[in-house]
């Protein structure tokens, strides 16, 4: 059983954890076109190595990220999201993107 | 007898060719084509352009053997049941080239035509089967929805019963599907192209990759510097790691794919059997052996190695289409790194940089398009022109959010 320690709930068997993707900051709203929104939905860094990741508790629905290793598939640290948002954002924008018809 | 076989085997003439000529032990300086990664698609390529388009200067690397990676590891179907007109059109085509392959390369790939039966749990599967064969049918393959009095005649000993988990309600039933040794391919295409001059070089890999103006100058392997005039990387599960040397994302995540056999058994089982509801496919080998695969593991990693996770749930699908499996031994277990896209869609065609073609993408779906695949690639290096067939495959339909969803006629249903 491979163990993964959620940042709320401590330390529990993997099958519990949904994978939620790279992390990537978000490109911004009001400035982003179709070609960088699609380069931030679709394209990976899929790196062999030590990447940074979303992962989500699947029981209590807690998302946080994780640091991981995909040649040895090590866990090496799982933090709260809280480590690098520190505000809110502030997604106002939405309404520039629509005006925009994208 | 075993003595006769033992001095057969190491007789100096060694009556039988060899899988392909080994090719002089230094790289020359410069190739018109460097192909990266020989396994099917790779050979498949300097095959199609050695034979057809007269182009011969062409040097195949591999950081490991010929035929080594997922052209060893994958379930070796091929099929054309999909559900887009893109997709359908594509495939249909790999299949007729592989009915012709054994002739082709006048060595036997042991293609069998054994069709393909996938399996409907589910009113909503139902619906999309009737999707999946209208399709089909309008494009000349050959594929029908079965009901459950169809499915006991072409596979008698599948789990029929009503009173469990996920009673079998129809199938889509694809009379097209067949199998071919996965090994022979590569060595066909390889042995072919060897013979027209190609190159073939094992155990060198690509390091570096030198980009001028845009355009591919040299390849830097562990064995030298090479010139070359195009670049065409057809590398699989390594897909994203090759790119990134020539500046290029793709869309791809590396998952693992996990697969096993059993022990082999009597012929029991024709058709390829394969369940979207339960995740697993279920084929028995001419040797007698079932093989066993699922879907992907749950996240991405460049590792082959094995999960109990996995390998349970796979058994116990297994158990719920053919209990008389419960007894059987596994005699092997192995995994394949596959390069998934959003899309389940290939990446053909193509890239960011000029003289820099992509053949990437394959998931878990490339074997079956390794003829086809390697047939229009070969047209697009020699002629700089995109075959239609592959167009609606290029990178670029990411950007302009024109995908090619294959994910219901791929997931978990090879």
């Amino acid at each position: 059983m491979k163990i993964m320690t959620c940042p709320l709930n401590g330390p529990r068997n993997v099958s519990e954890f949904t994978y939620g993707g790279e992390f990537h900051h978000m490109p911004d709203p009001v400035h982003a076109d179709s070609r960088q929104w699609a380069e931030y939905v679709f394209f990976h860094d899929n790196h062999a190595g030590n990447v940074t990741e979303w992962w989500c508790h699947t029981a209590t629905s807690y998302w946080f990220l994780a640091e991981r290793n995909t040649i040895t598939d090590d866990i090496i640290r799982t933090f709260p999201s809280s480590e690098i948002f520190q505000e809110r954002i502030d997604f106002n924008a939405s309404t520039a993107l629509n005006s925009e018809g994208k | 007898m075993p003595f006769g076989l033992l001095k057969y085997g190491l007789k100096k003439d060694y009556p039988e060719n060899y899988h392909f000529t080994p090719a002089s032990t230094e790289l020359k300086k410069h190739y018109d084509v460097v192909i990266i990664g020989a396994g099917g698609h790779g050979t498949a390529i300097a095959y199609y352009l050695s034979k057809y388009h007269g182009i011969n200067n062409i040097a195949v690397l591999d950081k490991g053997y010929l035929g080594g990676g997922n052209t060893a590891r994958n379930t070796a179907v091929i099929r054309s049941n999909y559900l887009t007109e893109e997709g359908v059109n594509f495939y249909n085509e790999s299949v007729k080239l592989y009915q012709n392959l054994s002739n082709e390369f006048n060595y036997n790939v042991m293609m069998e035509n054994r069709g393909q039966l996938t399996l409907a749990h589910s009113d909503a599967t139902i619906r999309s089967f009737r999707w999946r064969a209208e399709v089909n049918q309008h494009m000349g393959v050959r594929s029908e929805l079965v009901d459950r009095q169809t499915i006991r005649e072409l596979v008698p000993n599948l789990n029929m019963s009503e009173d469990c988990r996920f009673p079998i309600m129809a199938g889509l039933w694809h009379a097209d599907g067949a199998t071919a040794r996965h090994d022979a391919v590569a060595w066909g295409y390889a042995k072919g192209a060897c013979e027209r001059g190609v190159e073939l070089h094992q155990l060198t890999e690509v390091q570096d990759i030198e980009i001028s103006n845009g355009k591919v100058t040299a390849v830097k392997t562990n064995r030298g510097r090479i010139e070359c005039g195009c670049v065409v990387q057809a590398v699989a599960g390594a897909s994203s790691v090759v790119a990134k040397k020539a500046g290029i994302a793709l869309p791809i995540h590396s998952y693992p794919l996990q697969a096993m056999v059993t022990q082999p058994y009597k012929p029991l089982l024709t058709p390829h059997v394969s369940s979207p509801q339960v995740h697993v496919y279920i084929h028995q080998t001419s040797r007698g052996e079932f093989v066993i695969g699922g879907g992907s593991d749950p996240y991405p990693l460049y590792n082959t190695r094995a999960t109990l996770d996995q390998k349970e749930s796979l058994a116990a699908a297994t158990l719920e289409l053919f209990p008389f499996l419960s007894q059987a031994k596994m005699m092997r277990q192995w995994a394949g790194v596959t390069d998934m896209t959003p899309d389940y869609s290939p990446i053909m065609g193509l890239s960011p940089v000029d003289n820099y073609y992509l053949d990437a993408g394959w998931g878990t779906w490339g074997f079956k398009a390794t003829p086809i695949c390697g047939k229009t690639m070969a047209e697009l290096v020699a002629t700089q022109r995109v075959p239609d067939l592959i167009k609606p495959f290029e990178l670029e339909r990411f950007y302009r959010f024109e995908q090619v969803n294959e994910a219901g006629a791929t997931a978990a249903s090879h």
